[in-house]
């Protein structure tokens, strides 16, 4: 099987912090289905990363992904004062302090990565979807999950990108390439929707063409599940969704708001966000007199 | 918080939503029981609040663990709405 | 009387030509791109299988998602009214029809007349239709037929927890990567979509006889979990369960002229 959004492994670190200096590091790691990142903050600031493949082990990816995090900081992982865990394989990183799931921690992560104001999120991952709608502090107020169904996640769009053998990180240009929008196919079920597909290139439409009606289906989807938890300014994407301009430039018409843009990596946001509420929770840990 | 635990798929939805504000103000938690197929469990959320959840192993199987309480004619009260003094418990369907 | 019943479905088309109590020919065409001229040619196969001419047949019954495409239908009847007077036509005794499709399933509950007291329909989504088993026999690399053989061979229940048709499939392959046996793979894919149609049923109230119609019906994996799942030992399956649709709309064009 083809692998849905294509992206790089990597790492980073400020050259101009000194982490020495710092009353307190504190680390996330989101360990997801298909990647893993870990981000280490120093007093609350982003000070380091890493993004990587998660592994069919989780404890090890989380492991990796710390370490990688780590490479040339001149870090320990011991100076590194609390944990937390995030993702579907959370309660699987066993140097952490503390699980929380990963609506949380998204809200938190995209509260600093694109402003305080941001009021709706929008998580579009390879297998499943989030909409969270927070407060100006990154608080969750009202949010849905769902990896029940294959419309609407990453993995939809692999089988339709399969049925018409074209590259996935190409989907978006290509679906832009039509003279006009086509009416968007019209099944849900991404079953019934390859059925569908197939039957629209049998009546000679374009591999562009089935694409754009495929991306216009899938926005009108997720903008579906945004409205149950009221979609409100500003707008955030984050996950791999972020990286198809098809469906999300299309989202936006649909619902009438542009997604706010951030200088940080969209896939961070579980992560940082992690990394911040160990933050907070060491500096009540440190109020409480629980820790030096 | 408004949290909606189920799913959409090419049928329809099928979300059961807490309102986690009016929960944690409940002494009994009479979803609990109230629920015959026992959806419901407590949890300690990310927020640390004691409130009740949808439990993970069912929350994409809604549409046919509600079923029993869904006849297509002479729907009654929903027992865990019922059960729920609070009010804090809606269905989307 | 000769009356025609036609179910125009997703995938086939199919005709029935009854007299009075007889049913004369049954034909079955995949459904083309235009579905005017399959239904014409559905139809004229049937009518030569019969050995009869058209002006033979007194009315005609349209039925099935594609129902309009009959322009010369003088009764339209919806599919949930053709189960219930096919299924009673056939088994004087059924209560409770089970219509399992390849794109929908439908639990109805009918009376003695063939009138429909309650009905319930899982649609648009594949997890509840034949459309499921079939994904997961091809992932399985067997045909629909072997899937229900060594379903049966299975006394083991293991749990398939991907609900969405797309995610079982990946399951399923992950499945047989671990060496689960192809005979307890088949039974879970059939104990997970019989119970999806066994919560539907419920909804409507389980009544006993209970038929088993559309083209699921042949599938004997599926017949053992439905029954398993229901907990009854007697489940009908007709001769021809595809046709019981078209069977229907014949019996409801019959009755439509006197």
């Amino acid at each position: 099987m083809a692998e849905f959004w294509r992206w790089k492994e990597y790492n980073w670190k400020d050259p101009d912090k000194d982490w020495k200096t710092a009353k307190m590091i504190t680390a996330g790691i989101d360990v997801g289905s298909v990647s893993s990142q870990a981000v280490i903050a120093t007093d609350g600031e982003l000070y380091a990363y890493s993004s990587m493949r998660t592994g069919s082990n989780s404890p090890d990816s989380a492991r990796k992904a710390l370490e990688w995090a780590l490479q040339d900081t001149g870090m320990k992982q011991e100076n590194i004062q609390y944990v937390v865990g995030t993702g579907y394989g959370r309660v699987n990183v066993p140097f952490a302090n503390k699980a929380i799931t990963e609506i949380a921690c998204h809200a938190r992560g995209a509260n600093f990565m694109a402003g305080n104001s941001v009021r709706t999120i929008l998580d579009m991952g390879g297998q499943d979807c989030k909409a969270i709608h927070c407060d100006e502090k990154g608080k969750v107020t009202n949010f849905l999950m769902n990896d029940k169904c294959a419309a609407g996640t990453g993995r939809g769009m692999e089988v339709i990108a399969d049925l018409l053998a074209v590259p996935i990180e190409q989907v978006g240009e290509l679906s832009f390439n039509v003279p006009e929008e086509p009416e968007p196919v019209s099944s849900t079920c991404v079953v019934f929707a390859k059925s569908e597909a197939m039957g629209l290139l049998k009546d000679g439409w374009t591999k562009s063409k089935v694409l754009a009606a495929y991306c216009l289906a899938m926005a009108k989807r997720v903008s579906e599940l945004l409205e149950r938890i009221g979609v409100e300014k500003e707008f955030f994407i984050t996950g791999g969704i972020a990286k198809n301009a098809g469906v999300v430039k299309r989202l936006e018409q649909v619902i009438g708001i542009s997604a706010v843009q951030s200088k940080y990596d969209s896939q961070l946001a579980g992560a940082l966000g992690a990394a911040l509420f160990g933050q907070a929770l060491l500096q009540k840990e440190k109020a409480a007199g629980k820790v030096a | 918080m408004l949290a909606n635990y189920g799913y959409k798929d090419g049928s329809g939805e099928y979300f059961v939503t807490i309102d986690t504000d009016k929960c944690t103000s409940c002494p009994h938690h009479g979803c609990i029981d109230g629920c015959p197929e026992h959806i419901y469990e407590m949890i300690t959320d990310d927020y640390d609040d004691n409130v009740s959840a949808v439990r993970r192993d069912v929350r994409n199987t809604l549409k046919y663990l509600c079923a029993a309480c869904k006849p297509t004619t002479g729907r009654g009260v929903l027992p865990c709405m019922a059960a729920c003094t609070p009010g804090a418990i809606t269905h989307s369907w | 009387m000769i009356t025609a019943g036609i179910d125009v479905g997703a995938k086939t088309i199919k005709v029935v030509l009854l007299d009075g109590g007889k049913i004369l020919a049954k034909t079955s065409v995949l459904a083309g791109f235009e579905t005017e001229q399959s239904v014409e040619e559905a139809y004229k196969e049937a009518l030569a299988k019969a050995g009869i001419e058209r002006s033979a047949v007194g009315k005609v019954g349209a039925t099935g998602a594609g129902r309009k495409a009959v322009a010369f239908a003088q009764t339209v009847v919806t599919e949930v009214s053709a189960d219930a007077q096919g299924a009673v036509f056939l088994h004087p005794s059924a209560r409770t029809v089970i219509d399992v499709g390849a794109e929908e399933g439908r639990g109805i509950k009918t009376n003695a007349d063939g009138k429909v007291v309650d009905f319930a329909v899982n649609e648009k989504c594949a997890a509840g239709a034949g459309a499921f088993t079939e994904s997961m026999a091809r992932a399985l690399e067997v045909t629909l037929a072997q899937f229900g053989d060594i379903s049966l061979k299975s006394n083991k229940s293991i749990p398939m927890n991907a609900q969405c048709t797309v995610f079982a499939e990946s399951e399923v392959v992950s499945l047989i990567h671990s060496n689960t046996s192809k005979e307890d793979i088949a039974r879970a894919v059939h104990d997970a979509i019989a119970s999806r149609i066994s919560a539907m049923v419920r909804r409507v109230g389980l009544e006993q006889d209970v038929i088993l119609v559309g083209g699921v019906a042949y599938n004997i994996g599926f017949l053992d979990s439905i029954k398993r799942t229901l907990g009854i030992e007697n489940v009908v399956v007709p001769q021809d369960p595809e046709y019981v649709g078209a069977l229907g709309a014949a019996v409801v064009a019959g009755a439509a002229g006197n």
